[in-house]
């Protein structure tokens, strides 16, 4: 007989999953559906699972994500635009023992901070980079990235993006796994249940890599900008497995054991 | 034999009615509450008991506010 009243079921000690006490509870200021809330999320779980919490230093950036600081509850330092991976560089050769890590959007990663990205890969800082891959300037209003698709529709490229007069779109992760610096360089996404697990376990990984010193681990996560692209939460994470992922595919690009 | 049965609790006055969690459900338990919360959304409820607590749904939700119940019956 499965006779159970709901009473029955919802009592403490039959929880299976609830939300992470590393989230602070104010209500996250993303869009309904934005990947950036789910990403926030895995990392938040993987550092209380590590139980480093107390012992990580987290950078903000500019982009939609730049509250990060109000919603991930541990310490932050938030960045000037595209400065993450130099702050997070100074963060951590003056706190060796922390754990240290940036989160940063791909107009601050792949535009503004260009250069600060690839010179950190190059040096192999033993940090952790977090790249939230949405292909598009996502805060300001939905301007061309370099991450941009070709024939991706913006608020700057109306007609879609034209190559010829806007250039390539850039592919900043096997990029940064050519560098020596990188230790381990993946791919993921986290629109599906799967893809969340999947997601969170090399964030862990990115996370353990940072305890053997040898050098910097790179997670971008293919993520919607819903309100970017127009289209519902729903129709863009269908989107982006129809065009996103042709072109940024998910998957480990580099992993360094020894 | 061992049977399990599941509930989640939706933190209605967070949820922010995107519908991320709907199609990540095997067993369709959730739907688009007529209601709205304070902030304007249409939030989303469980819609039937078929719930078998495999946390799918509290895993894709952007803004964390299912909490995942699972009992086993006998
Ligand atoms: C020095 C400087 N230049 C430009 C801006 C304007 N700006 C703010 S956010 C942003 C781009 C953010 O895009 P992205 O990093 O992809 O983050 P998303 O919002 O998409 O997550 C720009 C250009 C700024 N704040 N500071
Ligand atoms: S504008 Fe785009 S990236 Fe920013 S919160 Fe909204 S959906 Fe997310
Ligand atoms: S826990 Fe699983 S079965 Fe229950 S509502 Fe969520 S996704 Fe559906
Ligand atoms: S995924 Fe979360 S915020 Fe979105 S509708 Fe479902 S419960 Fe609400
Ligand atoms: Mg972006």
């Amino acid at each position: 007989m499965d006779t159970i009243s709901k009473e029955d079921i919802r009592k403490p000690e039959n929880i299976v999953y609830k939300r992470t006490e590393l989230l602070t509870d104010k209500v996250m200021s993303y869009c309904p559906g934005c990947g950036h809330g789910t990403a926030h999320r895995i990392i938040m779980e993987v550092l209380e699972e590590m139980g480093i919490q107390d012992k990580t230093i987290g950078i903000a950036p500019v982009g939609c994500s730049v509250l990060a600081y109000e919603f991930m509850n541990i310490d932050m330092q938030q960045a000037a635009h595209g400065r993450a991976p130099a702050l997070a560089t100074a963060v951590k050769r003056l706190n060796p023992d922390k754990f240290v890590f940036t989160y940063q959007g791909d107009g601050d990663l792949a535009a503004i901070g260009t250069a600060e990205t690839i010179h950190a890969c190059n040096r192999g800082e033993n940090i952790v980079i977090i790249f939230i891959n949405n292909g598009i300037y996502g805060m300001t209003g939905g301007q061309m990235a370099p991450t941009t698709l070709e024939g991706m529709k913006s608020s700057t490229s109306p007609y879609g993006r034209d190559i010829k007069s806007m250039g390539n779109p850039i592919k900043m992760t096997e990029l940064v796994a050519q560098l020596p610096g990188t230790i381990y360089v993946t791919r993921q996404a986290v629109h599906t249940p799967a893809n969340v697990r999947k997601a969170k376990k090399a964030v862990r990984k990115a996370f353990e890599n940072q305890k053997l010193n040898k050098g910097l681990s790179f997670v971008e996560i293919v993520s919607n900008c819903n309100s970017g692209w127009k289209m519902t939460p729903n129709q863009a994470n269908q989107w982006m497995v129809d065009n996103m992922f042709p072109f940024y595919p998910l998957g480990d690009i580099k992993v360094n054991e020894d | 034999m061992a049977k399990v049965k599941g509930d989640i609790v939706i933190d209605i006055e967070k949820c922010k009615g995107c519908q991320v969690c709907m199609p990540a459900c095997p067993n369709d338990v959730i739907g688009v509450s007529k209601n709205v919360n304070g902030k304007g959304y249409n939030y989303v409820e469980t819609v039937n008991e078929e719930c078998i607590g495999c946390a799918n749904c509290a895993v894709v939700c952007p803004d964390g506010v299912i909490t995942v119940y699972r009992k086993r019956i006998e």
